[in-house]
């Protein structure tokens, strides 16, 4: 058993887990390629169905060529697609051209999460974070309970091993399901590899240029790159010395930026 | 074995400040694997808060951390050599977050222990070189730490060698290496310190390329842990993950516990087409069966020839990280794979101090926080499981307080239900519900003809006896065909009747059974009179009123019955010429016109499962048994 079979079958457990144990799951999809690699482990998970909603928290800030890609991939999967934008905030004038990124972060993903939640009243949401992103990340667990508030108390976890979770809650509380925490970048490059997953063409150098992380287009940069196949990518990881979400501005807008966003709810 | 994908996880534990976070800060340093940059911002912080630097913080990312200078969670963070991947598991040292140690080092591979040579063993030294041994971790490594502090004197070494071996092979440990490094400096994790020219072992990381990943275990029987059955088509998928063994299309499997036994049938893949198999240990996998059996999640597929153990009462090894102690009769659900069931702590044989290994030598009435202790369990309903670690995933187990983990632990050995008994004793019972797991009770269904007595009392029969609760059915229309021939419909026939049938339920219950009794019975005052005679005899009894219209079960009308009785052919008949006086205060009241029968069926096994378990006499008898 290799070890990107080892991923794929703790993961596939993981998903199956969240299904039962839960009333009303959803499952987050930024159409990026984690995104993308949790689709393709939910359909494994249950023989070619996704059996839950699939919700995109849509910002308006979006690349046009990733709703092109929504818009396909819902088609070719067969999704139950929620799209949610904090309208409210939009309204209010929240936006990169007037505000910090990282209340706009806070606003467009946070709150609209928070928002979708309370409209689906879902108990758990999967999502694609990786412990390796980023070392707030690094401490979470498989299921990670959020209280009422949206927050996460990174400081009293509850203990996870041996395959067990928890995976009950109290009323207004979620858990974050996270399959993919244990998964390193070049895993995710190489099991795409592996699979033949669809992927947004970003992610492919034009122009000397890719996109190693996918966000909102005003703060989103694109990295110096000649990589246009996915072995390619991968020896340009092997090598590199910075950070994948060193071209996502909101993690770096002030110390600790990204710990302050997670503990209020963001992914 | 070192194949490329040959990915290793890596625990680090030892006593709070022996230098854990600073170890990994400067393996992932001197791997290059720290970004571009990262050192240097947690150099400009350290600034700012007018901090020394120190390679801790590569670790410690959270704000609490840098703080108080501890390691508040488990943390994973890769690294490679030329050789090998790794990923380590940072579990923090101090003491009240054992929680997150667990957490990390039961998913390890291998663990680092650390000791600083300065302090030598301490508590927590020892204390998680024992939870190591517990979670089943064989392959340590142990790094003397702050050798630079001690002038790395050959002697200090030494001694903290011969104690922590001493210590580590009563647990049945062997380190591989004792390693002399000053990580602070980076000696000793690459290359061998030059300080140290009488050490000739390996520096730290060649020691840990030695070590292997876990593998699955192989050659073992299938075990087949079911996760859930899936209904997305007229199928039924079994889901589940093969934790040891192999499952192949055609071969006979049988799930424990329950005993029901079919042959596999296809192995549903996607997005490639069905395959045949072999799927192998430590693969998910998705198999319909030959036969539509009713399988259920917490159940283990395994062939007929080599079946898990299953049994209601284990003895095992436990840790509790509750605050609230795990006290003698405690009740709380146990989760061992996906099966949960609730146990009740029956005696605790010893408490283990987990630092001298010293065992308390009078059994223990609790086992606190942070305490390992051998102890007795009795579950409520048959669990199967493979005790002594032949199959690990099998045999270890979870104890839920509230919605937390409170503890885990290994099952050493099954308790048979008889071993060591008097059988000279009388059967009583409370020896009964011993045996059974729960206690007799009367369900007794009333209600017209027609309004679903008869269906609700074979499906809850099912849904007990899969529950694992002994179900009995007496049946109007049975008895009246035997043990009530030559009875008709008058006052005083019927008022017979229902005795002898109550006299019936009695016998069932009194011997073990949950009876469900489906006759009209209509009168109040022959059912006031059941009630009473269970209560003499004291046999719980639920009066359930399965309601449903007059003209709704004459609609129904499955016997035919309402047709002839409207003709004249069947005089007195409840209803059309007979009264039927409704309970004034039934247990419980299902209308059966208004709600699907799975539905009512829920609330009943609900009541008839509360009734035969929720007893202050179910293990009454524990004090004699044991």
């Amino acid at each position: 058993m290799s070890h990107l079979d080892e991923l794929e079958s703790h993961s596939i457990y993981l998903l199956r887990e969240a299904y039962h144990a839960f009333g009303k799951v959803g499952m987050l999809w930024s159409m990026g390629k984690d995104s993308n690699v949790l689709l393709w482990l939910a359909k494994k998970s249950f023989t070619g169905h996704i059996p839950f909603p699939v919700i995109h928290v849509d910002t308006t800030y979006e690349f046009p060529e990733m709703l092109e890609f929504r818009a396909w991939a819902q088609q070719h999967y067969g999704l139950e697609l929620i799209v949610h934008i904090n309208t409210e905030a939009r309204a209010r004038g929240i936006g990169y051209e007037t505000t910090d990124p990282v209340t706009v972060t806070h606003e467009l993903k946070s709150v609209a999460l928070q928002q979708v939640l309370g409209l689906h009243k879902f108990d758990a949401l999967i999502t694609g974070i990786r412990r390796d992103e980023d070392s707030t990340r690094a401490k979470e667990r498989y299921f990670s309970p959020r209280n009422a508030e949206f927050e996460w108390d990174y400081k009293d976890q509850p203990p996870e091993f041996w395959n067990h979770f928890t995976t009950e809650v109290g009323p207004g509380e979620h858990v974050r399901v996270q399959p993919l925490l244990d998964w390193t970048e070049i895993d995710i490059w190489r099991y795409c590899d592996r699979e033949k997953i669809p992927l947004p063409g970003m992610y492919f150098a034009r122009n000397g240029r890719r996109f190693r992380s996918l966000g909102c287009m005003p703060i989103t940069k694109d990295v110096p790159s000649t990589a246009t196949t996915i072995d390619q990518i991968i020896e340009e990881l092997k090598v590199t010395r910075t950070s994948e979400r060193a071209g996502r501005a909101q993690d770096h807008h002030e110390r600790n930026a990204m710990q302050k966003l997670r503990a209020k709810g963001f992914m | 074995m070192s194949a490329p994908h040959d990915h290793l996880y890596l625990v680090v534990v030892g006593h709070v400040d022996h230098g854990k976070s600073t170890l990994i800060g400067r393996l992932l340093f001197d791997t290059n694997s720290v970004p571009d940059g990262k050192k240097e911002r947690i150099e400009a912080a350290c600034k700012a808060e007018g901090m020394e630097f120190e390679y801790a913080f590569l670790m410690d990312a959270l704000l609490e951390e840098q703080a108080q200078n501890i390691t508040m969670d488990t943390t994973r963070v890769p690294f490679r050599t030329p050789r090998r991947q790794f990923t380590i598991i940072d579990a923090p040292g101090h003491k009240e977050f054992l929680k997150n140690m667990i957490t990390g080092a039961a998913s390890a591979d291998a663990a680092i222990l650390i000791v600083d040579a300065n302090e030598g063993l301490r508590e927590q030294t020892r204390r998680h070189g024992y939870l190591l041994s517990l979670l089943g971790l064989k392959q340590v490594v142990v790094a003397v730490n702050k050798m630079d502090l001690v002038g790395y004197d050959e002697k200090i070494f030494a001694r903290i060698r011969a104690e922590l071996t001493e210590f580590l092979g009563k647990l049945h440990v062997t380190a591989s290496h004792f390693v002399p490094i000053a990580a602070k400096h980076g000696e000793g994790l690459v290359h061998v310190s030059t300080h140290t020219p009488w050490y000739h072992g390996p520096a730290l990381l060649e020691a840990l390329e030695q070590f292997r990943a876990t593998p699955p275990i192989a050659g073992a029987p299938l075990r087949l842990t079911v996760q859930d059955i899936y209904r997305f088509d007229a199928r039924r998928i079994v889901a589940g993950l093969v934790e040891a063994g192999s499952v192949s299309i055609g071969d006979p499997i049988e799930f424990s516990p329950g005993g029901k036994r079919s042959r596999v049938k296809t192995i549903e893949t996607w997005p490639a087409a069905n395959m045949s198999g072999p799927v192998g240990a430590g693969l998910p996998v998705a198999i319909t069966l030959d036969d539509e059996l009713f399988v259920e999640r917490g159940q283990i597929g395994a062939p007929p020839s080599a079946l898990p153990t299953e049994a209601r009462e284990f003895t095992g090894r436990v840790f509790w990280l509750h605050a609230e102690p795990l006290r003698v009769g405690d009740t709380l659900p146990l989760r061992l794979g996906t099966q949960e069931a609730d146990a009740r702590l029956v005696a605790v044989s010893r408490v283990l101090d987990a630092v001298t290994l010293d065992a308390s030598l009078a059994p223990a009435t609790e086992v606190k926080r942070h305490e390992v202790a051998e102890l007795r369990l009795r579950v409520r309903r048959p669990i199967a499981f493979d005790a002594g670690g032949k199959i690990p995933a099998l045999g270890r187990f979870v104890l839920m307080r509230g919605r937390r983990i409170a503890g885990g632990g290994v099952i050493d050995s099954a308790v048979q239900p008889d071993a060591g008994r008097d059988d000279t004793l009388p059967v009583t019972p409370a020896s009964r519900t011993t045996l059974l797991g729960h206690r007799g009770a009367v369900i007794w269904l009333t209600g017209l003809s027609g309004a679903g007595k008869s269906t609700l009392s074979t499906a809850l029969e099912q849904r007990l006896f899969r529950a694992g609760i002994l179900p009995a059915v007496v049946d109007g229309d049975v008895l009246r065909a035997g043990l009530c021939q030559g009875l008709g419909f008058s006052d005083t026939d019927r008022k017979e009747n229902i005795r002898r049938a109550a006299e019936a339920a009695l016998l069932l219950a009194e011997a073990g059974a949950v009876v469900i009794t489906a006759l009209i019975s209509p009168f109040r005052a022959d059912r006031q009179l059941v009630a009473e005679l269970c209560r003499v005899r004291g046999v719980p009894f639920a009066e359930v009123f399965v309601n449903a219209p007059l003209a709704e079960c004459e609609r129904r009308d499955p016997k035919q019955l309402y047709v002839r009785a409207r003709a004249g052919q069947i005089p007195k008949f409840t209803g059309i010429d007979s009264p039927y006086e409704p309970p004034l205060a039934p247990t419980l009241e299902l209308r059966t016109d208004l709600e699907p029968v799975e539905q009512s069926l829920e609330k009943l096994f609900t009541l008839a499962a509360t009734l035969a378990r929720e007893s202050d006499q179910l293990f009454a008898d524990s004090g004699s048994d044991i």
